[in-house]
């Protein structure tokens, strides 16, 4: 069995056994929804039908309802789309590079950030559906026999990278995500009382029993697709940069994009996992398996990425003036200086500075900082995603060209209602599905748990050799 | 004589494994442990052989690089070359670069997704398929181990109940297989 250093702190609190596990995890979901919950999920759920018909609305009439225009032809379609990807990020990241390295504390988090990567990337991939406009030739993007002759799609566009990348990334996900829930749903199925809850976790176990040939298979299954998902998730956000970056637009034409675009992504990723798990862990009363130990180490690694996104920001601004490139440098300054320097500013502020503030100690370890300081990330990649796109646009190398974006309500209406089907998806998740992985956090009971960890070793222990 | 299986249930996956070890070290065969989450170590002293699926995976993710290269050079080389900027577009060697993203998806996406099938299909877990653990508790926080008497016929029903009671069980259950 692995030991772990006494001076660790421990990753599960208080006397649990492997029964308080299952309960703990099982009750909130076997008990009668909270009114907070009906009001959550119904405030959602108008949201969410709101931006569905903003995206009837836009379908039937055509694009032009969004406020674009010949020169700023991107606008907050990519930036919502983009912003989505990025939150999209940390849920395999973690699930997948701390499986590899073999970090315990993503014990509490992985099941819940995967299911958040699994919606924000389902929300990312409306926009660039929708904004193809006719949405019903949307199979053009595959590479299909067609009527048309031989007319291939081009595989040589960034843009139809992306349509790969996204796919694969949201569907290996997804089979990542629902391998690690089949055996905790054969234990709520064991569980369940009501005929009708038992029919469902009997269907959605796929009759799992937990043989050690099962077990076997699933360990190496686990870390398979771990290794797989890991270079995925770098490589989906790179080609996501690739979209700007291989264009030669001045802004975008950057070589610094994939490294940048994947610290922001994991940046806005962990954020968002911050913002959504203070809720969770108080609301469905996790506090034992989620607790100030994990919060720190997840404000860590947001502000490493912070400052992996401010370095990068810093880099852009040189190099721009260092290429020597007129229109280069141009789009730089007037990215800062410009009409949306209150963007930049914003940008700025969430991205570079706040994050900063992660190095004292108390502040990182207090919850109510970290949640508001998640939601300033959030806030602040957001404007990233729109400095780029817009302000790279909007100035024109015709000066008759210039131009200004200002969003419609069909602009707002689709953003805010993605977030809405986001959280009206993510409710429904906690409802009914283990928001953290029973059977995991059993693995790491006897080593990384409170009321064994240091206690004298009372089993066997000596007779593991490995 | 009717062949029996015996359901030897304990608490603790670690007093589990130590019995285990001491009943294969007298000659008994387990044929199975249920247990609510992987005990590591069980399956060298039970004889459960390591799962070949990631050999399956490199398998499949070879086939999707193929597959990925065959279709990519037949629709952008073989059957409508595009001409960008004149540069060369008739062999896939020189314009590789920019098939490699797609070559890499295609490649995770096979690997990834068949293994995920096959693992499904060689557990038998699939919609609809019936759980098969002896009791409900071995999901939560019991571990049950099987012994048929078919699997030793060595010793007797009673000779395997007594040394089964010496590893510290908690129950013991056993079924009539006809």
């Amino acid at each position: 069995m692995h030991k772990e250093a006494a001076i660790r702190e421990p990753l599960i609190l208080g006397h649990k056994t492997y029964h308080q596990i299952t309960e703990d995890i099982c009750g909130p979901i076997e008990d009668k929804a909270p009114r907070m919950w009906y009001v959550l999920f119904s405030i959602a759920l108008i949201i969410g039908l709101y931006g569905v018909g903003c995206i009837m609305y836009l379908l039937g009439t055509g694009i032009g309802v969004w406020g674009m225009n010949k020169t700023i032809n991107w606008a907050w379609d990519i930036t919502n789309f983009v912003w989505w990807v990025g939150i999209g990020h940390a849920g395999t990241l973690i699930s997948a590079v701390l499986l590899l390295f073999r970090q315990r504390w993503r014990m509490a988090i992985n099941r819940a950030a995967e299911a958040m990567t699994i919606f924000a990337v389902f929300m990312a991939g409306i926009f660039p559906l929708i904004h193809m406009g006719r949405l019903w030739v949307g199979y053009f993007v595959m590479p299909i026999p067609n009527h048309f002759g031989s007319l291939w799609v081009n595989f040589n566009s960034p843009l139809l990278w992306d349509v790969f990348a996204i796919s694969t990334y949201l569907s290996v996900g997804f089979v990542f995500w629902y391998i690690g829930l089949i055996p905790d749903f054969a234990t709520l199925r064991d569980r369940a009382k009501k005929p009708v809850s038992k029919r469902m976790y009997s269907i959605l176990s796929f009759g799992w029993s937990g043989r050690a040939k099962q077990w076997n298979r699933f360990e190496l299954v686990s870390l398979v697709l771990a290794g797989l998902a890991t270079p995925l998730v770098f490589s989906v956000h790179s080609i996501v940069s690739f979209d700007f970056a291989t264009s030669v637009i001045p802004g975008w034409h950057t070589t610094i994009f994939p490294p940048y675009f994947v610290a922001g992504a994991v940046f806005s990723g962990f954020a968002m996992v911050q913002t959504i798990m203070l809720i969770l862990r108080k609301a469905m009363k996790l506090e034992a398996y989620l607790h100030t130990k994990h919060i720190e180490y997840m404000n860590i690694v947001i502000m490493v990425t912070g400052s992996i996104v401010g370095t990068a920001y810093i880099t852009e601004l040189f190099v721009s003036w260092y290429s020597g490139v007129e229109y280069e440098g141009y789009a730089f300054f007037n990215r800062a200086t410009g009409p949306y320097w209150w963007a930049y500013a914003a940008m700025m502020t969430c991205n570079v500075v706040s994050p900063q503030l992660m190095w004292f100690k108390k502040l990182r370890r207090s919850m109510l900082f970290t949640f508001i300081i998640s939601i300033v990330v959030n806030i602040g990649m957001w404007f990233e995603r729109f400095v780029i796109i817009v302000t790279s646009l909007h100035r024109d190398y015709l000066p008759s060209s210039w131009s200004m974006q200002y969003p419609t309500h069909i602009d707002i209406g689709v953003y805010i209602g993605t977030i809405g089907l986001f959280f009206t998806f993510y409710l429904l998740f906690a409802r009914f599905f283990p928001v953290m992985p029973i059977a995991e956090l059993k693995t790491i009971l006897k080593t990384s748990g409170e009321s064994y960890k240091n206690a004298p070793d009372t089993h066997h222990g000596h007779d593991e050799q490995h | 004589m009717a062949e029996k299986v015996i359901y030897a249930m304990y608490d603790d996956d670690d007093v589990l494994k130590d019995g285990a070890k001491k009943l294969v070290a007298k000659g008994i065969k387990v044929a199975d442990v249920f247990s609510p989450f992987p005990v590591h170590g069980i399956d060298p002293i039970i004889g459960v052989k390591n799962t070949r699926l990631g050999i399956m995976s490199f398998l499949y993710g070879l086939g999707g690089l193929t597959l990925a290269t065959i279709g990519m050079r037949y629709f952008m080389i073989v059957d409508w070359p595009m001409n960008i900027g004149g540069k060369p577009s008739f062999s896939y060697l020189e314009n590789m670069l920019a098939f490699i993203p797609i070559s890499f998806e295609f490649t995770v996406l096979c690997a990834a997704h068949f293994m995920a099938l096959t693992y499904l299909i060689v557990n038998r877990t699939l919609p609809g398929m019936p759980a098969r653990n002896p009791d409900p508790r071995t999901t939560d926080d019991k571990f049950v181990m099987e012994i048929r008497t078919s699997d030793n016929t060595g010793f007797s029903y009673e000779e395997i109940e007594g040394m089964l009671k010496e590893t510290g069980i908690i129950e013991l259950d056993q079924k009539e297989v006809k």
